[in-house]
């Protein structure tokens, strides 16, 4: 794939010049509209702006604090593009890239993208809120007992593993990385949990074959970040974090989450994805030190290793073997602050600002040298992704 | 009578004929009228021709096991009931990527956990039967 014209508008134009993030918790307080506005708050705060200074806002469609409340709330003056992304945890990337093109492209100087979310009351998981009459895509599945995210995708694991030969003890590798890093986290839900193979291969099943340690956590919290100009950016409080590529994917002939009906459900959409991220970027696979890949489920790591081109086809579960996404020592070190398995699990947007903080040289499990750092949105789901530099 | 179960709603704008299928005791498969394309699920527009014009073809109802899970709790209470029980995705004969999720009972009217888990394989030849619930008749899968 040649890179898109939109390369000379895109490549290196503009930078996440600012960050915030509440506090990650079970059962907090504040609504979801009031943990965005905190996070957009010290987000804009981190950058040395002001909010009159902001003119633009990305949003999932999910989120349940529109536009016009944020814009009110946080006192941003007017506000002349925004716009939201779809399909959940596919969203992240997806929200940091349209602010990114917003702003190269004219359409506002200082946009705001985020993700608030309070998951952890059982009441609010989608999948317990249900008709009981299906239509749509759902029909084909939810009746039978596949109800939940993590059965959608144990049904893909399962032939997964089945075709490649992969194993527990793989998923075992994912599972334990990330809660190392979260561990050197101070934020992280899980920092004072330490998590065994002993345990892992001894925990509960929820789905088989994906166990409880398999899943991401349920967290309440909210993440924002503020994107501007290249050159502005280097104006302002913080190191620039630069916006290199940026692609999103709906494959050919996907279905969301349940993708059982198409030639090969295997080839997710990070593929796709990866086409026109790499083909966009300066930097490819062998030059990434430093990963920040969606992890709402464990199987989801060795497919999008595969499918952003860290390996090939059905090695993405050897190559978690020996450490490999561990820090300080594995070859590509992931989830450094402990993603949504350990961390938090805000839709992947955690994972945004984690990778800021590896290009900042902030990051509690800070890789070395790293030039730049991938970060995905959900695998499984219409995806997005981008490549930062530092 | 309720069955706590989540159901198809067999009016379904594109998926109706297929459910009056399963009332019949017949698998039908959406096929465009033009290029003759399956597809599974339907929708209302082949995506080889672009014809909107399309047939439902019977099929044979035999296949084999393309992947399964086992669910275990935290499910909604009629699922929970049940608990562990297998789902199926069943891939049929007439194409490698005509594909259904199911379950797999040891009797037409069995319960969804009644097959022990730890004996399915994938691979396993598979062939449908059907069960009403409510006022709707579900297919399910017998090892063949």
């Amino acid at each position: 794939m040649p890179p898109s014209e939109a390369v000379k508008l895109i490549k290196d134009r503009t930078a996440i010049a600012g960050i915030g993030q509440t506090m990650f918790g079970k059962g907090l307080p504040d609504s979801e509209l009031s943990l965005a506005c905190q996070a957009i708050s010290m987000a804009i705060d981190d950058a040395g702006l002001k909010p009159s200074d902001v003119d633009g806002l990305v949003m999932f469609s999910m989120e349940n604090g529109r536009e016009v409340e944020i814009a009110r709330n946080v006192g941003l003056g007017d506000v002349t593009y925004f716009g939201e992304i779809g399909y959940g945890g596919g969203a992240g990337c997806g929200t940091v890239g349209h602010a990114a093109m917003a702003v190269a492209t004219g359409q506002c100087e200082a946009a705001v993208a985020w993700r608030a979310r309070k998951r952890s009351a059982k009441a609010s998981r989608p999948w317990a809120n249900v008709d009981h009459r299906l239509g749509g895509a759902q029909q084909w599945s939810r009746p039978f007992g596949l109800l939940r995210p993590v059965d959608e995708i144990a049904m893909l694991a399962r032939r997964y593993m089945h075709e490649f030969g992969a194993t527990r003890d793989h998923l075992a590798n994912v599972a334990i990385a990330f809660r190392k890093h979260a561990n050197r986290n101070p934020h992280a839900t899980m920092r004072d949990k330490p998590l065994s193979r002993e345990q892992y291969l001894a925990a509960r099943w929820i789905s088989e074959p994906l166990c409880l340690f398999d899943n991401c956590l349920e967290t309440d919290g909210a993440l924002a970040c503020v994107v501007v100009s290249a050159e502005r950016a280097k104006d302002l409080k913080q190191k620039p974090v630069y916006v290199h590529s940026f692609a999103q994917s709906i494959p050919q002939q996907h279905q969301v989450m349940t993708n059982y009906f198409n030639d090969d459900p295997l080839l997710g959409p990070s593929y796709a994805c990866a086409k026109r991220l790499w083909a966009n970027s300066d930097f490819q696979p062998k030059d990434v030190r430093v990963a920040q890949l969606y992890d709402a489920f464990s199987p989801l790591i060795p497919l999008s290793l595969e499918g952003y081109g860290f390996c090939k086809r059905g090695e993405g579960a050897t190559y978690t073997d020996g450490g490999a996404l561990e820090w300080p020592d594995g070859r590509l070190p992931t989830n450094t602050a402990g993603g949504g398995m350990s961390e938090a699990y805000v839709h992947g947007f955690n994972l945004v600002l984690e990778g800021v903080r590896q290009m900042r040289g902030t990051s509690t499990s800070q890789v070395g040298g790293a030039e730049c750092c991938l970060v995905t949105s959900g695998e499984g789901v219409p995806t997005s992704a981008l490549v930062l530099r530092r | 009578m309720a069955s706590g179960f989540l159901l198809p709603d067999p009016t379904d704008d594109d998926a109706a004929p297929f459910w009056a299928g399963t009332a019949r005791g017949e698998l039908l498969v959406q096929a465009c009228a033009r290029c003759g394309q399956r597809r599974l699920p339907p929708r209302p527009m082949c995506y080889a021709c672009r014809s909107i014009e399309q047939r439902w073809e019977r099929l044979s109802g035999r296949g084999s096991i393309w992947s399964f899970i086992v669910a275990h709790p935290p499910l909604l209470p009629a699922y929970q009931e049940l608990a562990p029980y297998n789902v199926v995705t069943v891939v049929l004969e007439e194409s490698p990527s005509l594909r259904l999720v199911g379950n797999l009972v040891a009797r037409p009217d069995g319960p969804i956990n009644e097959v022990d888990p730890k004996t399915i394989r994938i691979g396993e030849p598979v062939k449908i039967v059907f069960q009403k619930v409510e006022d709707i008749y579900m297919p399910r899968w017998m090892r063949a």
